[in-house]
């Protein structure tokens, strides 16, 4: 099993210090290699092949670089199957974009925090395992399923074989005769354009045409003389009773296999003039599939002995058949006959000859009529086994909270992720009286939702219900949808609950959780910058003769409230900030967080932007706990600087550095004199978004 | 001094690096560490020969070090030298160094005075 082995990473990364700390923070769990150059990289690459679980690689490094390595990778196929996340300390934009085009998963920054290389190498490696696994399996799934409707197939036309006392040999007949005609027909006429695979599908389910034979009485199929009317009846209702079962498999009727087979099953009796059973079908109304198998059906009676009838020698079918003794056919099918006569007895032999390995067939087919029900098979087991593993698999991939409750005994069952996010272990004894339960939702939301479950009987199992969730010291609005479970046993009892919890804001924000978080600042909520500046780019280009003003501010002194207060308060200023930032822009304004501290805002305006700007200012001069806040604002405005996303950006920035010069707390728009101003804004940290580093000069 | 004021003393951030690393013997042992890398060396070495190349990758590994242990004063330096040659050889780059090795030197002062 690959869950004995450990998982293996692959460090590439020229500085000792750092790949020491990345094996320190991660080697417990994971086998590390490392390689100190992109060309070594390489080499371990080459030598472990799929064997490495994901590479953390730096993008600077001597003799090759991680870029160099990742077109190595794509060249050789590698970055398919393994992840690759870089660890470079480069943050401008264009390298990490040209690292994702060349295929690399994701991105840590430095400085690496425990937690965050902890988590990302960790999902990673487990997104890819199952995806591996998942490959694997529904490539094994899908030849599996091939190889056994073949096997299904065989497996009941024998059944119905033993059935009818025949040789056992009918089936493989049609099929071969069945074969031959199409092929034939094809070469002759393209009056029906088959494709092969439509070719193949007539013949695989040219084995069916018998198989309503089941339902039929066998004194009837068996009678060594000749039938009574009523008898021959019975006897003819075979065909419409096979179609029906094809027709009542309620789960497959999509399947060619199922469509051509039930044609076969149902119309292989009827005749081109029309005095053919069930359905009386005339000419071309009788699917071309089962026209030929209706001939081969013929053929291979005449030429077969049965309990009625001795066996006609081919000569002799052939004639009877073209003679219309049998009923009338296709013109063109007879023509098909005609030509293949010499050479059917030969073919018909070699198929025989084939067959050999059929017995084995029968074998099953007898042991299948002998036992009434198989016990639970070993493929029964693959497929439990499967859903397992699916089920587990979405519960991981899942941010939702998935749970299960069962009454005796008491016990909350939750996922392990689901366990991870709440803070809880993933059994809890006895939930409703559990104290950390209960500080979780609370005792009246514990009871509202114990009251909407036992409200909800068996016709109305499924019960939804929106209560509170404090998770991390935050509430949130949850939604938890469960089905209520009772026992099989009269009386029926209540005996738990399987569920999920949503959080609502969530579902209705961000429907697309990865794109979102792609796109978004996980501290504020707020848009990246660069997302931001594709939706500003975007919305300038739709209207570019609009009037917009981009707006830059930041908080006085932020860095001495970070300095003083802590970075936990400083981050809670940040997401209260944004928040507030949320509230008083209009809906179709843009606005991010481009920087440790800094926000952007990006509206339309239509006579002068004057008023929304000072509202906005006000707004956000504002005070969180006993914390004072002041910002400070940049303004540039596409009247003066044209519609440039660059330029304006540059311009607001300017204007926010002037306003610091000036000390601060105000608005200031640009203008020309600002020209060699230094740029205010500094870079976001992913991995600590309060953190500021050093101003960036660009 | 301890870790707390070592990181003071070399104008780095503490309670930064606290909050990644979690615990204040895996941070001790990594700035210990740090007296034995050679990129310093290298750094001078190249920058001696005007090899642009091989002093951006000194440059630029300082800088990641320093990032990774929140050594900001020494980070700011040599993220400006790097940025310096990152097109390649700079005469800029000279002065960039001195003040490199400057705050280089009150890192490795501030370490050796830790009491570890």
């Amino acid at each position: 099993m690959e869950g004995i082995r450990k998982k293996r990473i692959l460090i590439a990364d020229d500085s000792e210090m750092n790949r020491e700390i990345l094996i320190d923070m991660l080697g417990d769990e994971y086998d590390v290699l490392e390689a100190t150059d992109g060309e070594e990289a390489v080499k371990q690459l080459a030598q472990w092949g799929v064997e490495i679980d994901l590479v953390l690689l730096d993008i600077v490094m001597p003799k090759m670089d991680g870029f160099e390595v990742l077109s190595v990778m794509n060249r050789e196929g590698w970055i398919k199957d393994i992840p690759v996340i870089i660890i470079s300390s480069e943050t401008l934009p264009d390298i990490v974009e040209r690292a994702y085009e060349l295929g690399a998963v994701d991105f840590i920054s430095r400085p690496f925090d425990q937690s965050i290389v902890h988590r990302r190498t960790t999902n990673t490696i487990l997104l890819y395992a199952k995806q591996r696994k998942l490959t694997n399996m529904v490539a094994e799934q899908i030849y599996e399923k091939e190889k056994q409707s073949g096997l299904m197939i065989d497996i009941l036309s024998h059944i119905v074989e033993f059935r009818n006392g025949e040789s056992g040999l009918h089936v493989r007949h049609v099929h071969v005769l069945t074969e031959l005609l199409l092929n034939r027909l094809v070469q002759i006429t393209d009056r029906y354009p088959l494709t092969k695979q439509q070719m193949n599908i007539i013949a695989t389910a040219s084995a069916l045409h018998d198989i309503g034979k089941i339902a039929i009485p066998g004194e009837i199929i068996n009678k060594p003389g000749r039938l009574t009317d009523e008898e021959f009846a019975i006897m003819k209702s075979h065909s419409a009773i096979g179609s029906e079962m094809l027709n009542s498999l309620p789960a497959y009727q999509d399947e060619p296999l199922v469509r051509v087979g039930y044609e076969i099953a149902r119309w292989h009796h009827e005749r081109w003039d029309g005095r053919g059973y069930p359905d009386g079908l005339k000419g071309d109304e009788i699917p071309i599939g089962a026209q030929i198998v209706a001939l081969a059906d013929v053929y291979d009676a005449l030429t077969s002995e049965r309990v009625y009838k001795k066996a006609f020698s081919h000569e002799k079918a052939v004639e009877m058949i073209l003679d219309g003794q049998c009923g009338a056919f296709n013109p063109l099918l007879m023509d098909c006959l005609r030509s293949l006569a010499e050479e059917l007895p030969e073919q018909l032999r070699l198929a025989t000859a084939q067959e050999d390995g059929g017995r084995e067939m029968r074998v099953i087919a007898e042991e299948v009529q002998r036992h009434e029900e198989l016990s639970v098979s070993n493929r029964t087991l693959q497929m439990l086994e499967h859903e397992r593993l699916k089920a587990r698999f979405f519960a991981d991939v899942s941010e939702e909270l998935q749970f299960e409750y069962t009454v005796s005994p008491g016990m909350l069952t939750l996922s392990g992720v689901s366990a991870a996010k709440l803070g809880l272990p993933e059994m809890v004894m006895n939930p409703l009286t559990n104290e950390r339960i209960l500080s979780l939702i609370g005792r009246d939301g514990m009871e509202a939702l114990s009251s909407a479950i036992h409200a909800a009987g068996p016709e109305k199992p499924v019960v939804t219900h929106e209560c509170r969730l404090d998770i991390d010291g935050r509430p949130r609005r949850m939604r938890v949808v469960c089905r209520v479970l009772w026992s099989d046993a009269k009386p029926t009892r209540y005996t738990g609950v399987i569920g999920k919890a949503i959080d609502i804001r969530d579902e209705q924000e961000h429907p697309d959780a990865l794109e979102w978080m792609a796109s978004h600042d996980s501290l504020t909520g707020l848009l990246n910058h660069s997302s931001a500046k594709a939706l500003i780019q975007e919305r300038i280009g739709l209207r570019p003769d609009a009037k917009y003003v981009l707006l830059i501010f930041d908080m006085d002194g932020f860095k001495s409230i970070n300095d003083v207060r802590g970075h936990l308060f400083g981050d809670k200023v940040l997401a209260y900030m944004a928040e507030r930032l949320r509230q008083s822009v209009r809906s179709g304004d843009i606005v991010a967080r481009v920087g440790g501290d800094e926000f952007l805002i990006f509206l339309e305006y239509k006579e002068s932007e004057g008023p929304a700007v000072q509202r906005l200012f006000r707004h956000l001069t504002c005070r969180f706990e006993d914390q004072e806040i002041r910002v400070s604002m940049g303004a540039a405005r596409t009247e003066e600087l044209g519609t440039d996303y660059e330029r304006l950006f540059h311009a607001a920035d300017q204007a926010l550095c002037a306003v610091k010069e000036l000390g601060g707390n105000q608005v200031c728009y640009y203008n020309k004199n600002m020209k060699d101003m230094l740029s205010a804004v500094s870079a976001i940290d992913e991995s600590s978004p309060s953190i500021r580093r050093e101003r960036r000069e660009e | 001094m301890n870790l707390k004021e070592c990181y003071q003393a070399l104008g780095g951030d503490y309670d930064g690096v606290l909050g990644r690393l979690r615990t204040e013997r895996m941070i001790t042992k990594f700035v210990l560490r740090f007296l034995d890398d050679k990129s310093c060396e290298s750094l001078i070495g190249a920058i001696e020969q005007k090899n642009g190349e091989e002093a951006f990758r000194a440059a630029h590994t300082i800088k990641g070090i320093c990032q990774n242990l929140s050594f900001d004063r020494l980070y700011r330096s040599s993220s400006a030298l790097s940025e310096c040659l990152r097109g390649g050889w700079d005469d800029a780059a000279v002065a960039l160094t001195e003040q490199v090795k400057a705050d280089y030197q009150v890192t490795v002062d501030a370490i050796r005075a830790l009491d570890a």
